[in-house]
């Protein structure tokens, strides 16, 4: 590992728990996150080159402290001036350590800011930006480049988020046991929004690709850590690793996405799947189960086959109609309707796809695609063929309508 | 997901609008500018075309390239200009498009753009 990868490691680490003393000393939130970024960027230029301090948190934390002070004073200059206040504030007592700094609550810290960042109040694309700058430690500029977006707009998602975190007043404190629930299945959304951003791509600039994945890896596993004892928190944590194990087989080097069942399993990532694997069977033995530990169990069954044809069908099956119980929608009756096809043969896939005829989903071009599919195993090539060309006209992804092409083309060319 | 919305107008239906409509106009397209790059949802700014009869159509055809004078598209209706959207879905581009005044003089095709992310198949 290089010199500056190391430091960026270790400043990713120390960015919540700076954020959180500093929040817990200052308020203010918004005030507090800038500051920390700029002492971030001040580290990551001087530490590789002079020598990463002694006490590195307390640099950044003194760092930071400095800047805020700074900040809050022309604020409240500004305030004496639009309101003629007399009341002088001393300066020192704007960076003098607070009382109570010395016990510092880091764990708590982390996941009060992962459910600051990812309020329900704030939209998708803020709380993804926001979670990745003030837990992850990232640059704007790191998170524009991950996301192939202009650096611009991540600033105003970033300062739209804080604007409204500030305006709505949210404490900087765990949400209480009646909302506890759902906040937190908010804040795992956000993790695995991140995660699929890195995974789905097929181009751009790999590393920042990557990144994002590793950097969903990693603030789950430090979330798993905080709430070892919640089943979706390390269901989820295992379906990352599962499905991330896949990732350097699922596509060539074109950029053109190869299917699972033609995957080169001897190219999956085994150390994630033995990872996944442990984390999934323990969270299945003691909680309650959930969505994110169903997927994972079926990443896993498949993960568990050596070959595509040894998967076990059945058992994927089954799981499938418990996350169907337990969180019905179509896209989960689409990849059951695979399921069943695989069992008891593509004429019941496709009397299930039929049921969802008149959803919303009708339109959809994964419907279209996995009906093409089936349609292909019963040996109806023509209308698999048709079904193939509907969902190549209706997806919007360059890769899929390759591959829907492709599959549509050679059911004319080979008799 | 991306949309780009591609703004149609008809030259001749700008220049009947009077001039304290296209002052109008002007002043609600800043606004709604402003109001989409401030929600994060604009990528980069608009783009505002030059008329059409500025235009030059290439093709090459066996290898020879052939320039023309004017627009691709016959008739009176041209593309005016567009701007690239990053939102959930193509309800909420078509709902951040109400709010723009083309919609209200002209009219705004929102499409989809490729992306190149692909789901597991």
């Amino acid at each position: 590992m290089t010199r500056h990868a190391e430091v960026d490691g270790l400043l990713r680490r120390l960015a919540p728990q700076v954020l959180g003393v500093l929040v817990r000393r200052y308020g203010r939130f918004d005030v507090c996150e800038d500051a920390v970024q700029e002492a971030l960027l001040a580290a990551s230029l001087q530490w590789p080159e002079q020598a990463v301090p002694e006490s590195p948190r307390a640099w950044l934390i003194t760092v930071a402290s400095r800047r805020i002070a700074d900040e809050l004073r022309s604020d409240r200059a500004r305030r004496r001036r639009e309101q003629s206040a007399t009341a002088q504030i001393p300066s020192d007592e704007l960076v003098a350590p607070a009382p109570g700094d010395d016990h510092l609550a880091d764990e708590d810290d982390t996941l009060t800011l992962l459910f600051l960042c990812a309020h329900p109040t704030l939209s998708p694309a803020s709380q993804v930006a926001l979670t990745l700058r003030a837990v992850g430690g990232l640059s704007t500029k790191e998170i524009a480049r991950a996301f192939l977006v202009p650096e611009a707009t991540i600033a105003q998602r970033i300062s739209r988020g804080k604007q409204q975190i500030k305006a709505s007043g949210i404490p900087f404190s765990l949400p209480t046991e009646p909302e506890r629930a759902d906040r937190l299945r908010v804040v795992l959304h956000v993790l695995y929004l991140i995660f699929n951003e890195g995974y789905t791509a097929t181009f751009g600039p790999d590393l920042q690709r990557d990144e994002l994945t590793t950097e969903a890896i990693r603030l789950t596993r430090e979330l798993q850590r905080l709430l070892p004892t919640d089943g979706e928190v390390t269901g989820l944590l295992a379906l990352m690793l599962l499905t991330d194990a896949r990732r350097v087989a699922r596509t060539r080097p074109d950029g053109s996405l190869v299917p699972l069942t033609e995957q080169d399993r001897s190219r999956w990532n085994q150390e994630f799947i033995q990872e996944g694997l442990a984390l999934v069977s323990d969270a299945l033995s003691r909680s309650a189960l959930g969505p994110y530990q169903l997927q994972a169990a079926i990443a896993a069954v498949h993960a568990e086959a050596a070959r595509a044809d040894d998967t076990d069908w059945p058992q994927i099956l089954a799981l499938y109609e418990l996350l169907e119980r337990i969180s019905p929608n179509p896209m989960v009756t689409l990849n059951r309707a695979v399921a069943v096809a695989m069992v008891r043969g593509p004429q019941a896939g496709l009397n299930l796809l039929k049921t969802l005829d008149d959803e919303h989903i009708a339109e959809h071009h994964r419907l279209h695609a996995i009906r093409a599919h089936l349609l292909e195993m019963a040996g109806d090539r023509a209308a698999a063929r048709s079904s193939y060309q509907a969902a190549a006209r209706r997806t919007t992804s360059l890769p899929e309508q390759r591959y829907l092409e492709a599959r549509a083309a050679r059911l004319i060319d080979e008799p | 997901m991306r949309y780009i919305a591609l703004i149609h107008n008809n030259p001749a239906a700008w220049q009947a609008l009077s001039q304290a409509e296209r002052d109008q106009h002007d002043r609600d397209a800043d606004a709604f500018l402003k109001m989409v790059t401030e929600s994060g949802e604009l990528l980069g700014g608009a783009v505002v075309l030059a008329n059409p009869s500025n235009a030059k159509t290439v093709r090459v055809r066996n290898g020879l390239p052939a320039v023309t004078d004017g627009p691709f598209a016959e008739g009176k209706e041209h593309l005016a200009g567009y701007y690239v959207l990053e939102c959930e879905s193509i309800e909420r581009a078509t709902d951040i498009v109400t709010h723009d005044p083309s919609a209200r003089y002209f009219a705004v095709e929102v499409r989809p753009i490729m992306h190149m992310g692909g789901a597991d198949l």
